[in-house]
């Protein structure tokens, strides 16, 4: 008998179909919730609070009488939207210092490693809570806060990567050809690195959407009416108490289900993508 | 002929440990100098302090006369460019991938403003025009490096060095690169270091040959001379553990043991 094992690690190939298929309809939920939303998000209606699943509302109704389902799809937008400026905060800040401190390398390396290394050592709220002393509420200051937080991550992964980087032939046959050290890292290194650097910013995609969610649970970003899906669970909360689970467990389900797709997605990306010949 | 270059007392140190020890030799304009020894004789420390990509702890480098300087800005390093360029081991990694064949022509010709064209650097290397739009990874291993080539000639340097560039290739691959490089030279006129662990390769290329032990140059001469009748113990070493007709690994085990009580009764 033949017993063909997976190596450790992999996952199917339709796994990674399904949750591909869930972030494309994920995607196409945020552009086009205005033509795919049955209801006006913010739409209450005293008349029909807290109801159950049903033909008129087939995920129920929230304590305004809220349609849940034209909430989730319109939340994709503003969770998604959110995670992506996170990570492109995080990634321009991230980018910069890993690439400085692996081209630099030296004392330079040494005081970023430690600045990286302070601010692996502080919670991700903590920064959030400062950017709103400094700034004030809102979603914008949440992502800043939270990018703070990210930085440091990609510093090191994109140190670890530039250095390998930096030390093949085609960088010094550059840097005999007279390309100079900014023009260098901007116009050939980071390029050469984006491939690997993407691979695993999907991986974070997954930790910034939930960390936003929860950001938005603890109302540091978005504020209502908006139907963001961690602020979505918060504003249920209180009817779990009453027996009404559905309107805080479908944003919720909506966050873990975009959460573990990413995921999937990510790691086969990043497994494609950081094969660098 | 006049000389190209001139290396002069060339020392590196690492961790106090000494990789080349006052290294000196010229190379005439259109002339070859070979540099053998085996791993970790310092020969591709040599090569990289000529080149500019590590600083030697003592020693100048000059080339047609001139020191080469450590000016900053674009001028200064282009001008550095234009007097020495380097052709790498590794033809997989010494090119940018994400580049196709013209576009890695281009970018160094509008950089250093030539006037020649991607086809005729192409042809200038035998690399074939539908080779235009491919990138690294469609490439073979002497394409590649006729790439590498074709990029390091577009600045049209006085010195072209080349680390070990054929080793990573197979032999008829080797022997037509070497051809080029002697056509390249011929027509150029520019001067060739070759670095090398394989004697036979500097043979095809090379008119004089430095050897090196442990950092140090044992001999130096020309290098029919030198594979002839070598006069020091190591430079016969590596000529006897070149693979060939009656080859005996044993008697090279032999001569290799000889030699390392040799240098041990000499150290003591």
């Amino acid at each position: 008998m033949t017993v063909l094992l997976r190596p450790a690690g992999t996952r199917p190939a339709w796994l990674y179909r399904i949750c591909a298929g869930i972030l494309v309809i994920t995607v196409a939920a945020a552009v086009f919730a205005p033509i795919v939303a049955p209801y006006e998000p913010s739409a209450a209606d005293f008349a029909a609070l807290w109801q159950p699943p049903s033909l008129e509302h087939w995920l129920g109704t929230d304590h305004l009488g809220r349609d849940i389902l034209s909430r989730v799809i319109h939340g994709a937008q503003p969770s998604l939207l959110g995670a992506i400026a996170l990570l492109a905060f995080a990634t321009v800040l991230g980018v910069l210092i890993g690439v400085v401190a692996a081209w630099k390398r030296g004392w330079v390396d040494t005081v970023l490693a430690r600045i990286t290394d302070v601010m692996f050592a502080f919670p991700g709220l903590l920064f959030v809570v400062l950017v709103i002393a400094v700034f004030g509420r809102g979603p914008a200051t949440a992502v800043i806060g939270m990018g703070l937080a990210f930085a440091p991550v990609i510093a090191k992964f994109t140190r670890a990567v530039a250095l390998e980087e930096l030390a093949r032939p085609y960088v010094d046959a550059y840097r005999l050809q007279g390309v100079g050290g900014v023009e260098l890292c901007l116009r050939y290194v980071v390029p050469n690195l984006l491939p690997t650097l993407a691979g695993y910013l999907v991986v974070l995609f997954g930790d910034g959407l939930m960390s936003l969610a929860a950001l938005n649970f603890l109302g540091f970003g978005a504020q209502p009416p908006s139907s963001e899906w961690g602020l979505m669970v918060e504003e249920s909360r209180a009817g779990v108490i009453q027996g009404y689970l559905a309107p805080a467990i479908i944003p919720g389900l909506a966050i873990a289900i975009v959460v573990v797709a990413t995921n999937v997605v990510g790691v086969r990306l990043s497994d494609k993508l950081a094969v660098r010949p | 002929m006049p000389d190209v270059l001139a290396a002069e007392g060339l020392t590196k140190s690492y961790k106090g440990r000494c990789v080349a020890d006052s290294v000196s030799f010229t190379v005439a304009r259109g002339g070859s100098v070979g540099v053998v020894g085996e791993s970790g004789s310092g020969k591709t420390t040599v090569a990289r302090m000529i080149s500019g990509l590590i600083e030697p702890d003592a020693g100048t480098v000059s080339v047609n006369g001139r020191a080469r300087g450590h000016d900053r800005g674009r001028a200064a390093r282009l001008r550095r460019a234009r007097e020495i360029q380097m052709v790498f081991q590794d033809p997989y990694g010494s090119l940018d991938r994400r580049l196709t064949v013209g576009n890695a022509l281009r970018d160094v010709l509008k950089r250093h403003r030539c006037g020649k064209t991607v086809a005729e650097l192409m042809d200038s290397v035998g690399l074939a025009a539908e080779l235009e739009s491919s990138r690294p990874h469609q490439l073979s291993g002497g394409q590649r490096q006729r790439v590498a080539i074709a990029k390091a000639l577009a600045v049209d340097p006085a010195v072209l060095v080349l680390d070990e560039a054929v080793s990573a290739l197979d032999v008829s691959v080797q022997a037509r690169i070497l051809a080029l490089l002697n056509e390249i030279r011929r027509d150029t006129g520019v001067g060739l270091v070759f670095v090398t662990h394989d004697l036979a390769v500097a043979a095809e290329v090379t008119d004089t040959l430095l050897v090196m032990y442990q950092g140090k140059v044992v001999e130096h001469g020309d290098t029919a001379t030198v594979l002839r009748s070598p006069e020091h113990p190591y430079t016969e070493m590596l000529l006897s553990s070149a693979p060939g007709p009656g080859w005996r690994p044993e008697q090279v085990a032999e001569l290799r043991a000889a030699f390392a009580d040799s240098q041990e009764a000499a150290d003591a």
